[in-house]
């Protein structure tokens, strides 16, 4: 392996490798633009030029060495770009040395002729990578008195990627991105030379499932998300790390928040489930189950019409509902929507509680969603994980499938439903559950089941409750909470943006709706509880060790080996597969 | 001759001529008529009204140009406001500057009149004004919209000419 010298440091890399990967490897961050791991080298920002040489040998063959005891060093004279320069042994790398350093000032100075003064209007402000080297890397003046550029502002790439010419930088990402990861091959640069810009080939328009993934991946703000657009300021929002939900996948995100609103939700590198990119679904759709059509309050039918109440009175209602059938009688739906958490207490419900054996969840297949990159059939985030935590039908008990002929029949006169919507097994099963005497539906969102319940207890989202989801490849991932309910208010405070945490009851941005809506566990064990059970968890992480205890799939799994691992495989807690290295293409300085 | 006893009260401390205060009541009645020769200091207040200098620190408004205000709701008076008092809500337009203030609220009872804003504004577009007078009578009275925020940039010309002295 080529043994190199980079700012004094001696570093092992693999043979093939570029400097600034060895350098990345070793936690030394060489200061780039247009390189991306993922992308090929353009080479053509020239940010990363670096002082490459080698030690220099007397005539006898012997290396030197000054008086100080370090290498003399035979410099190239021309600086070298780190990002295409391959290592060889006795490579000798100063990232830091003066002359790096006047280089990248007049890298930046160069870069910024043309680059408008806007950054109060730009929303990449905050988590851009030329504004941070124009802090860390730039001379802070330019000697450039002419008139700037002008260039198309507000172009429109595609339905979701706005572009504005003036701010590009010509790093080359994004077309390097819809050429070789997004395989949509339609951007290109036109007027080559000072009028550079970014356009579509005729009649195309960037419309690829991946889009979004150019405006993580630009390092200004020449695109920006339509969806977006200047909802907040980064350092307004509080970033939690969560798993999307748009299918099994589970790609590792960030969920952005301000006033209590998920606004933004954006991919987190996992080199084991999603690299770096996520789709465009995944960051439009859960944002929408999130924020639109959730179940307001607990609510119990009176007199035909559902009707509004207290918590206490809905787990009554449901509880008095549940006994008043024999427990053969009474079926259980899990989800592969909720988490493994939820569906765990679920199940324990069912054999513990309830004591019966039709325990089941209806599973979502679209085989017009999944594709070759990171998109899956299975269009719920939790499938696997419900039924290795125990909801699959116990010996005798109905499946799904079964369910809507059961209920007909008369063998099933009772149902619980959580996070699901009965219409998307069947119409049959919708119809059938229609005639039960008691359907109990704890959801986050109103839906065709929820308006047929006898009970509704509103369920807190992925994006407001704690727990684990397990992913097509058997990955069980930890998300935690964004957003403040009435459940979580007094856990959530330090994790909130500095308005969020500091904002009086009296301020008018603290004004974000608390949902009532509780997490699924909670409320399980209380309707356990209701029905004379003694259960005592305290958060989602007593159930998970419980459930870590219990099920041995889960064996010694816990929260925080889950965080340190990004995951760990059902089974497999016991060898962990390195992280790896983490490469975020936008560091967010901690708020 | 015996010992003269300790005054233990305030009458037994003062001469006569003090017990009686007449001498005392026509000194100050003199100090009172020498006064009435000397100039006045006292304003007389609402109806005579003290106008600040341009480094005044007043209440905090928005530049106002012809054609709206110069406000680009970059919230950084918003993030460096040590109060708090600041709201900004973005929303775009068509014009150059595509950003505009949606919602752009102060609320004067967290503001402290520390003119952070003012420094940390990119556009120039939030300055501390003149207008020291501020009344309210109940909480919510005590946000200021863009309503009460805009003010016409003919009127602002001292402050951001004061402004100029020290860019």
């Amino acid at each position: 392996m080529p043994q190199i010298i980079i700012d004094g440091q001696y570093i092992e890399a693999a043979p093939g490798k570029t400097i600034i990967e060895a350098a990345l490897d070793n936690g030394i961050t060489i200061p780039h633009f247009c390189w991306h791991p993922a992308l090929t080298v353009a080479g053509n920002c020239r940010m990363c030029l670096v002082q490459v040489g080698s030690h220099k040998k007397d005539t006898d063959g012997s290396l030197m060495f000054d008086p100080s005891g370090a290498p003399v060093v035979n410099w190239i004279p021309k600086m070298q770009i780190a990002c295409a320069t391959p290592v060889a042994d006795g490579m000798i790398v100063d990232t830091v040395s003066k002359k790096t350093e006047e280089t990248q000032e007049s890298i930046m100075e160069f870069l910024l002729i043309n680059h408008p003064l806007d950054c109060p209007i730009c929303d990449e402000a905050g988590q851009c990578k030329l504004q941070e080297y124009a802090f860390t890397h730039s001379a802070g003046k330019s000697r450039f008195d002419e008139q700037k550029n002008h260039k198309d502002k507000r172009v429109p790439l595609g339905p979701q990627v706005m572009f504005d010419g003036e701010r590009c930088i010509s790093c080359s990402r994004c077309i390097r991105f819809a050429d070789e990861i997004a395989k949509q091959p339609v951007l290109t640069f036109v007027r080559r030379g000072d009028k550079v810009t970014i356009e579509t080939f005729d009649n195309t328009q960037f419309d690829s499932p991946y889009s979004m993934n150019v405006i993580d991946i630009c390092p200004v703000g020449a695109l920006t998300s339509m969806d977006f657009r200047f909802k907040a300021r980064v350092w307004e929002m509080s970033f939690t790390d969560s798993i999307c939900n748009g299918c099994a996948r589970g790609c590792n995100v960030k969920l952005g928040v301000m006033n209590n609103e998920l606004l933004r939700i954006e991919p987190r590198t996992n080199m084991h489930v999603n690299t770096y990119w996520m789709c465009d679904h995944g960051r439009l759709a859960p944002k929408v189950l999130v924020e639109n059509d959730r179940i307001s309050e607990p609510m119990v039918r009176r007199n035909g019409v559902l009707t509004g109440t207290t918590w206490d009175e809905a787990l009554r209602e449901a509880a008095t509902l549940l006994q008043g059938v024999k427990a053969h009688d009474v079926a259980i739906l899990g989800s592969a929507h909720a988490s493994n958490e939820d569906n765990y207490a679920l199940a324990k419900f069912a054999t513990s509680v309830l004591k019966t054996p039709h325990v089941d969840f209806i599973k979502h297949n679209d085989p017009t969603f999944g594709d070759t990159m990171l998109k899956v059939n299975d269009v719920a985030a939790n499938g696997i994980g419900a039924h290795s935590v125990g909801i699959h039908p116990a010996s005798g008990g109905a499946t799904s499938d079964q369910l809507a002929s059961k209920i007909t029949s008369g063998a099933i006169k009772a149902l619980v439903v959580m996070a699901d919507d009965v219409t998307t097994q069947s119409t049959q099963l919708a119809e059938a559950a229609a005639s039960l005497s008691a359907l109990i539906v704890i959801a986050s969102n109103v839906s065709a089941t929820s308006h047929m319940a006898h009970v509704v207890l509103p369920l807190s989202s992925f994006a407001e409750s704690e727990g684990t989801f397990t992913n097509t490849m058997h990955r069980v991932q930890h998300f935690e909470a964004a957003l403040v309910t009435k459940e979580n208010e007094r856990t959530m405070g330090l994790k909130m943006s500095r308005w969020d945490k500091f904002g009086a009851p009296n301020d008018r941005w603290t004004h974000g709706s608390r949902r009532n809506s509780r997490s699924g566990w909670r409320i399980v064990q209380q309707l356990a509880n209701a029905m004379g059970a003694q259960w005592s968890y305290a958060n989602a992480e007593a159930v998970f060790a419980d459930l870590a205890g219990h099920v041995a799939l889960f064996n010694g799994m816990t929260y925080e080996l889950l965080d340190q691992y990004q995951g760990l495989v059902l089974g497999k807690a016991a060898t962990p597969e390195p992280v790896g290295v983490i490469y975020e293409s936008h560091v967010l300085k901690p708020n | 001759m015996s010992a003269q006893k300790a005054p233990t009260n305030e009458m037994q401390r003062l001469t006569f001529w003090e017990r009686i205060y007449l001498p005392e009541i026509a000194r100050g009645m003199g100090l009172t008529f020498k006064q009435m020769f000397k100039p006045t200091f006292t304003r007389q207040y609402p109806e005579e009204r003290w106008e600040p200098e341009g480094s005044y620190r007043g209440r905090p408004v928005l530049v106002m140009e012809e054609d709206g205000e110069r406000c680009v709701a970059c919230g950084l008076c918003s993030r460096v406001c040590p109060a708090l008092a600041i709201e900004v809500r973005a929303g775009e337009t068509t014009k150059e500057k595509e950003r505009f203030p949606e919602l752009f609220e102060i609320n004067m009872l967290r503001c402290i009149y520390c003119g952070f804003c003012e420094e940390v504004c990119p556009e120039e577009a939030i300055v501390m004004s003149k207008d020291y007078e501020l009344v309210f009578s109940s909480q919510a009275e005590g946000v200021f919209g863009k309503d009460k925020l805009l003010v016409p940039v003919a009127q602002l010309q001292e402050r951001l000419e004061f402004l100029r002295q020290y860019r």
